[in-house]
């Protein structure tokens, strides 16, 4: 769930670090998933932000599991669990038995597929959103992990500013203002801009995030050829977005300090919004009455985030290991983590569900969140394509645009200048 | 008065059945004099042996080890490759981003090292004093040490904000332009440098204070009768007498500055040293490529490179210590006041 870069809150990141500490000296899997000959069983995972596995979900497991003891460890960032995860996968010990997968680093660990179990069967076949699963089976057919949630993406916008400037106000009305591609949306903005002298959107490097993930190639071809620096269309969106910033960005790199204010003090009037940005929203700014958020989307569909679960092979109980992987992917489990931490199911049957259809959220205005992010999901049409140098090039484009939009040290033209020199020293 | 006990007689154990006697006792004498003589030359070194395998294992393995990944291909998970020989030192060198990471150590250790010693200096001078509640000030200056850097980060994070920090915030109600804390090379330095500071002050204070306190107060008592005032006495007899301690804790704090990481890391929040490196250091570079790109033999050149960096700054580090402090020691004073004495003489 959640891009990789995701910081919640100050008092998070203070206590993923601890989280941290404890998965860096605790949870060995060899040490505690021992199985004693009486059949009891220690089952450690290892999630990140919130996963929405509250300990009650987990309970409930356990008691109609007997034997079966459950031990969760949470990382703050999907960072920390990048770092954590790759460092034990090579090591070939330390991991816990279930690990949590964000999709931006999905496909490196792609790579080393083999260290994982196969998790395939009948049971679960037809659970998941097709090209969910297509990503997650390797070259030789292996389905290597299951989903938890995915990222559908609407328009989060502020509707007391709306009504200042002169804006509809209404979600459907919004809808309507905003349907079509980018263009319109920052036409819409410029409208904004020029009629309160306040900022559109919150950051460059968020939009970006919302443009590329609509790129079925963006920075690599299939056989894994870089091409980032020389796709027009990549350089197009970069331009695009860098462009509109220049008067419609509120200058607040994503998951800063200052970003976080801006969330409450109302410096932006719309940003982009995953499912689970809603959380994110309205645990940061819970004072802030304006929120809405709208059944639409530029230039389309947009998936942003979005896990898996995955059993490393170096576990000592893979098999039960898996049977709780897949208790906890089912569409039942996946609508109460939904309740809990708004992670939008990935599980096809769970959108028939009246938890989800008919799911509200007070904070955003009494909106229908459930029915918009079903709308938005199936809205999706493209899964891009990310292999394995995909996150450090994203993380070097990202950083290309914080230079011009943030920072404001470089101009478009130098700034894309370093960015294909560091892309070219990944090689 | 002394009684002298005889020692009782053992007749069987003494003297042995006569048919072993000319074989055993020989060799029997012979071993427990050597033994006694390993006792005496090789018991010492057994005593302090623990520290020295410890130390292979957790010190001198790693390093070796790390020069073994450094001349290969190696993928944090894949592990292993091709033998490359300097090949991942030349492109690290090759790279603008190590210089730039290596100029930003420099700057944040300058920056932070020298203000630190100083004012450590001036405290525990303040503290050496007769004060009230001694105790109450000695702990208190030690207090920001004891704050996790986690923590310490997340309060300066929030002071050092672009747009709604503490700081510019206080600035703009001056009238002042916001500084760039984040986008700007020298700001950056200057805030993690401030991070760094408020840790490491009081804990450096409080070991020169110790080292003060060892100092003899008869050189004092004689200074003053001498007529020398508080800060003559501060530079003709503490700084002197300083001199070991002020050499431990200059090469200390050049070791932890130069492998700086956990300030700049949490400086902001994707802890890669900002988007044009303006405040990455060289621990954050090799973060960066054996975590971030998985290159461990990259990382693990970069990791030698700082290992003989430090080693160099601090043998220059050492050397300026040493004439610093002996050109402060008291002979030289003296002589310098003698020839001041004489160019007095000369100008009248």
């Amino acid at each position: 769930m959640s891009t990789s870069r995701r910081r919640t809150t100050a008092a998070a990141a203070l206590a993923g670090a601890t989280a941290l500490t404890l998965i860096a000296t605790g949870c060995a899997s060899s040490e505690n998933a021992a199985s004693s000959g009486d059949g009891e069983i220690t089952l450690t995972i290892a999630t990140f932000n919130d996963f929405g596995y509250t300990d009650e979900l987990l309970q409930q497991y356990e008691d109609e599991n007997p034997g079966i003891t459950i031990v969760h460890n949470k990382a703050a960032t999907s960072n920390d669990a990048r770092d954590n995860f790759f460092t034990k996968l090579g090591a070939g010990s330390g991991l816990a038995d279930i690990e949590a997968v964000e999709i931006d680093w999905f496909a490196e660990m792609m790579q080393y597929s083999d260290l994982l179990t196969d998790l395939s069967s009948d049971e679960v076949a037809d659970r998941w959103v097709d090209w969910k699963t297509e990503a997650a089976t390797d070259a030789d057919g292996r389905l290597v992990a299951y989903g938890t949630d995915i990222g559908p993406e609407a328009v989060c916008y502020r509707s007391d500013l709306f009504a200042a400037a002169g804006l509809p106000t209404d979600r459907t009305e919004v809808a309507a203002l905003l349907e079509g591609d980018w263009d319109r949306y920052f036409e819409v903005g410029q409208q904004y801009v020029d009629a309160t002298g306040a900022a559109w959107f919150d950051s460059a490097g968020a939009t970006y995030q919302g443009m590329i993930n609509q790129v079925e190639f963006a920075y690599e071809e299939e056989d894994g050829t870089v091409i980032a620096t020389e796709n027009d269309e990549v350089k197009g969106i970069y331009e695009q977005v860098l462009e509109a910033s220049a008067t419609q960005s509120a200058h607040l790199g994503q998951w800063s300090d200052d970003w976080f204010a801006g969330l409450a003090n109302g410096a932006f009037a719309t940003m982009l919004c995953p499912g689970w940005m809603l959380g994110v929203i309205s645990g940061n700014a819970p004072d802030v009455t304006g929120w809405d958020v709208a059944d639409v989307f530029p230039g389309g569909g947009g998936n942003w985030g979005g896990s898996y679960l995955t059993v490393p092979a170096q576990g000592e109980n893979t098999e039960e290991a898996a049977k709780l992987a897949a208790w906890l992917t089912a569409p039942e489990q996946q609508l109460s983590a939904f309740e809990a931490a708004g992670t939008f199911p990935s599980q096809v049957e769970a959108y028939d569900s009246e938890a989800l259809t008919g799911a509200t959220n007070a904070y955003f205005n009494d909106a229908p969140v459930g029915e918009i992010l079903i709308n938005r999901s199936q809205a999706i049409e493209v899964a891009p394509f990310k292999s394995v140098k995909y996150f450090p090039i994203n993380d070097a484009m990202q950083k290309a645009l914080t230079r011009v939009d943030s920072d404001g040290t470089h101009t478009i033209e130098s700034s894309w200048e370093q960015f294909v020199a560091d892309v070219n020293a990944l090689g | 008065m002394t009684t002298t006990a005889t020692r009782p007689e053992r007749p069987a154990l003494a003297s042995p059945p006569p048919a072993l006697r000319p074989e055993r006792s020989p060799r029997r004498i012979a071993l427990s004099q050597t033994l006694s003589r390993w006792d005496v030359k090789v018991s010492p070194y057994l005593y302090i042996s623990p520290f020295f395998i410890l130390f292979a294992i957790v010190g001198l393995f790693p390093l070796l080890y790390t020069a073994w990944v450094s001349v290969h291909e190696w993928n944090l998970i894949g592990g292993q490759g091709d033998f490359v020989g300097f090949e991942n030192f030349a492109f690290v060198l090759g790279q603008p981003q190590f210089w730039i990471a290596l100029r930003n150590t420099f700057s944040i250790f300058l920056i932070s090292a020298v203000p630190q010693v100083i004012a450590a200096l001036l405290i525990a001078a303040v503290l050496d004093r007769n004060l009230r509640a001694k105790t109450f000030w000695r702990m208190g200056v030690l207090l920001p040490y004891v704050v996790a850097p986690v923590a310490v980060a997340l309060i300066f994070s929030n002071m050092f904000g672009d747009q709604y920090g503490l700081i510019n915030n206080m600035l703009g109600r001056l009238g002042l332009d916001p500084i760039g804390w984040h986008s700007e090379v020298l700001p950056s330095h200057l805030a993690i440098a401030t991070m760094v500071n408020f840790r490491w002050t009081g804990y450096t204070a409080l070991i020169l204070l110790a080292a003060m306190q060892a100092i003899p107060r008869d050189y004092y008592e004689a200074a003053m009768i001498d007529g020398a005032g508080l800060v003559r006495q501060f530079f003709s007899i503490t700084i002197p007498q300083l001199r070991p301690t002020l050499i431990f804790v200059i090469v200390t704090s050049t070791i932890g500055g130069l492998q700086i990481f956990d300030e700049p890391r949490m400086f902001d929040q994707f802890g890669q040293g900002g988007a044009s490196g303006q405040w990455m250091t060289i621990t954050i570079y090799l973060y960066n490529l054996g975590w971030g790109q998985l290159n461990f033999g990259r990382a693990a050149a970069v990791a030698w490179l700082l290992f003989l960096i430090i080693v160099i700054v601090g043998l220059i580090n050492l050397a300026l210590t040493r004439a610093i402090a002996s050109g402060d020691s008291p002979q030289k004073v003296l002589a310098r006041s003698q020839r001041r004495a004489a160019q007095k003489e000369a100008a009248r």
